[in-house]
């Protein structure tokens, strides 16, 4: 492999690793607002165990999401210097705002929120892990902001063969934010929820702390139906903002080499063969994409082999059509697990609103327990199809992933770095996978011994035994 | 005339020495949890003692990277590809160390603490070692070319007598902030041994940062460029010093911490100021020096960035002293400890 693959696959591993966590920190941080917020409101310990007990995930998991976000601010000046030459102007600004804005806010309440439960009064304790739920989302905001000018370049001229930012605010309007924003932040919402779902519907099956998971169990539902939902409309919008921002990316993701016709049917699964430029065996639903894109039951979409053409005319020769395979069924994995997503979530909010939680089927909990790998998977999928579609370019129309490489840096160097930064992200998923598990066997109620020995406990909640508490 | 990239060059040297004064003593703590603390108690002591602010302290490097690749994308470009390896090192440590803290305290078995013991010491020292090597080839001078490439062997150009000497003392003038801090947040036994170690690892501490400044008037012009700038701030740095084996010895923790702290402030100062208006010096021909001129972003970017940093930076300031303020108490070993 040559150094611009070895690059690729470093951003690659690391940007996908990172965004394991990240989705959960922003998700988990609301459900924990959410949790303090009513037990300040209604002064139910419960509440307050709650926020603690998936505090500690949340933590643990939040660790991760930081240290591997560490790298994600350094590498881009590490192995795409040219491109950091090229659009520093522009996107750099989110990226130093992000910083400025959200980071410092984020890591400054996290820690009053750690270590304040007994230093601070309870209001301010509540604000501070509102304060790190704002930022985490803030954050996504501006990475967001940055991702957006590679996928649609807005409020730049071209000056001395670099892009310079001449209109702030239209980055930050730029239309493609405006949808990949809700889209992300639903989809990390309901990452959050889901795991919170999972997890007690885990608990629940071995009947431990049965009160404390219906109820944490019920407010994850809620966040999950709802955001789950709203993922989708969301993940229209986007699909309409593509046709007309980057429709070789769309034509790639339904496997479209010639024209669409009009209507345009969807593709629900088919045997592509980029080699020859066909798709075989496809399984249509009529009028499908016609809505998709237009949110109307008419409309053509370009294929592939016209844009092409168009973009040789534009661009000079090349290959445009990105990897149509990866494209095509990443879009395809994201929208089956987001369906499932809603099945679930709907599923579970009938449930409350027949009040028949506490009765609810144990094939329904497994599949709450196993439904907590749907967000990552759905969050993996959608962004494989967004960066993959996009290539061969690094800023759409604007730069190639190929010339945005560092010149000065060696296939050997990064091979290292890949080496050194994978074993590391793989035996931190280990100890995260170990760390989780031991908190969820020891439940909410458990306390562990070096609390015990170390300070007072908060008060248990009467005739609750912790039937697990050892060490 | 002051111009807006020149403001950015400043604002870049102010927030990288807020890094190092604050995730200085951090870094310190981070080591001495290691080398001070003699059972468990008392390391756990140290390591909460940062707990609540070791992370807020690193956005100064995130917001210093951030801030260079938007007000000075060819000094971000040119810096992070062409110190490759000793990124990822520095990467590793701070990658360690940051899970370390958080997961250290989650098990009991002797391997697992150790193993993050382990993470804790060698991350809290690669970062300040390399990040102060980088900082001492800025003003060395490097081999970056006429297109702005660096091409510096790692042997020889990167890591050398000179910058290693620079690794050296930044990582033991941290150990002292380090220790000071501790004294400041602890009591007892364990207040009273930071204090000595802190005393008796000044003066290696000060003979290293001597011969440093020795060795940059034969290895660096910047004596040459801004000699009473640099030499006032030498002064400034040499006194703090002194000041805080002074008032270290008479127990008044909190100004002796301000001492190192603006020990290592004029540390940091000295190299911006020595290689204003270049950002980093070429060895090749100083023609190839890259200047705040040459490496800055459009004037309209530096405009709306300056409005969005002076409009964020007094919150930022304020929340962060606040959250300073909420811990100030002195930890003991019986209080609850999260980490």
């Amino acid at each position: 492999m040559d150094v611009v693959e070895l690059s690729r696959l470093q951003f690659a591993s690391t940007t996908i690793f990172h965004f394991f966590f990240v989705p959960v920190s922003i998700g988990l941080a609301l459900l924990l607002a959410i949790m303090e917020t009513l037990y300040v409101r209604r002064g139910d310990e419960t509440y307050k165990r709650m926020a603690q007990f998936w505090g500690k995930l949340f933590l643990i998991n939040f660790a991760i999401g930081v240290v591997t976000g560490i790298l994600q601010e350094f590498q881009f000046g590490m192995n795409w210097s040219d491109y950091s030459r090229f659009v520093g102007d522009v996107f750099g600004a989110p990226l130093a705002v992000e910083a400025l804005l959200a980071f410092f806010l984020e890591s400054t309440f996290i820690g009053i929120w750690i270590f304040g439960w007994d230093k601070v009064s309870k209001k301010i304790h509540l604000l501070s892990i509102w304060m790190v739920a704002l930022g985490t989302t803030m954050s996504a905001f501006w990475i967001l902001t940055a991702n957006s000018f590679m996928q649609h370049p807005v409020g730049f001229a071209i000056t001395n063969g670099r892009a310079e930012m001449n209109d702030f605010w239209a980055l930050v309007t730029n239309g493609q934010a405006l949808v990949e924003f809700p889209h992300t932040v639903f989809g990390a919402f309901a990452t959050g929820a889901f795991l919170v779902l999972g997890i007690s519907a885990w608990k629940l099956l071995r009947r431990q702390d049965t009160d404390f998971f219906l109820r944490s169990f019920k407010i994850a539902a809620l966040v999950a139906v709802s955001s789950s939902i709203l993922v989708a409309f969301a993940g229209h919008w986007q699909a309409q903002y593509l046709v007309h921002t980057q429709p070789m990316k769309m034509a790639a993701a339904e496997g479209l080499w010639g024209e669409s016709g009009d209507p345009a049917a969807w593709t629900v699964v088919a045997s592509i063969d980029p080699e020859n430029k066909v798709s075989k065996h496809e399984l249509q639903i009529p009028y499908l994409l016609s809505f998709l894109s237009y949110s109307r039951f008419s409309g053509e979409v370009k294929g592939m082999n016209e844009l092409q053409a168009e973009y040789e005319q534009q661009y000079g020769p090349g290959d445009y059509i990105p990897p149509v395979r990866t494209t095509f069924w990443s879009f395809r994995i994201m929208v089956a697990a987001g369906m499932a997503m809603i099945f679930i979530g709907l599923y579970a909010s009938w449930l409350i609103w027949r009040q028949k939680l506490a009765g609810m089927g144990r094939w329904f909990l497994r599949l709450c327990f196993a439904g907590l790998l749907l967000p990552p998977i759905a969050n993996t999928a959608g962004w494989c199809m967004t960066e993959f579609g996009r290539q061969p370019w690094t800023v759409f129309g604007l730069m190639t992933t190929a010339d945005s490489v560092s010149p000065g840096v060696t296939a050997g160097e990064v091979l290292f770095s890949l080496i050194v930064f994978n074993g590391i992200y793989a035996a931190l998923a280990a100890v995260l996978v170990y760390l989780f598990v031991k908190v969820i066997q020891k439940g909410p109620y458990a306390s562990a011994e070096e609390e015990a020995d170390s300070g007072p406990l908060p008060p248990r909640r009467p005739g609750k035994e912790a039937p697990h508490a050892h060490a | 005339m002051l111009t807006l990239s020149d403001l950015w060059f400043i604002l870049i040297g102010v927030l990288f020495v807020g890094f190092f004064f604050l995730e200085g003593f951090d870094f310190g703590v981070g080591m001495q949890s290691q080398l001070l603390a003699r059972t468990e108690s008392e390391r756990r002591v140290m390591i909460n003692s940062i707990g609540p602010f070791w992370d807020a302290n690193e956005v100064w490097l995130l917001t210093g990277a951030g801030a260079m690749f938007a007000a000075f994308p060819h000094w971000y470009a040119t810096l992070f590809s062409g110190f490759y390896v000793p990124f990822v090192l520095a990467l590793l440590g701070l990658i360690l160390r940051g899970v370390a803290f958080e997961f250290r305290g989650k098990a009991q078995s002797l391997g697992w603490k150790r193993t993050w013991d382990a993470a804790i010491l060698t991350g809290s020292f690669l970062p300040p070692f390399l990040l102060a090597v980088v900082f001492a080839c800025f003003i060395r001078g490097l081999p970056i070319d006429a297109d702005m490439e660096m091409h510096a062997s790692l042997l020889g150009d990167i890591v050398n007598g000179y910058t290693v000497l620079a690794g050296i003392a930044v990582v033991l003038l941290c150990n002292v902030h380090g220790l000071l801090f501790t004294a400041l947040r602890v009591t007892g036994e364990l207040q009273e041994r930071a204090r000595r170690r802190a005393r008796l690892l000044l003066l290696p501490t000060g003979v290293a940062l001597a011969g440093l400044v020795a060795a940059t008037a034969f290895e660096t012009d910047i004596f040459d460029v801004r000699g009473p700038l640099l030499y006032a701030l030498c002064a400034v740095g040499a006194a703090a010093l002194a000041l805080a084996w002074r008032l270290a010895g008479a127990g008044r923790d909190g100004w002796a911490f301000g001492m190192t702290g603006l020990t290592l402030a004029a540390m940091v100062s000295s190299v911006f100021v020595g290689l204003f208006p270049r950002v980093m010096v070429s060895s090749l021909d100083a023609a190839y020096s890259m200047t705040v001129a040459g490496s800055a972003s459009g004037a309209y970017s530096l405009k709306v960035m300056t409005i969005v940093a002076l409009t964020l930076l007094p919150f930022v300031l304020g929340y962060q002293a606040w959250s300073y303020f909420i811990f100030h108490k002195r930890l003991h070993a019986k209080d609850h400890l999260e980490y």
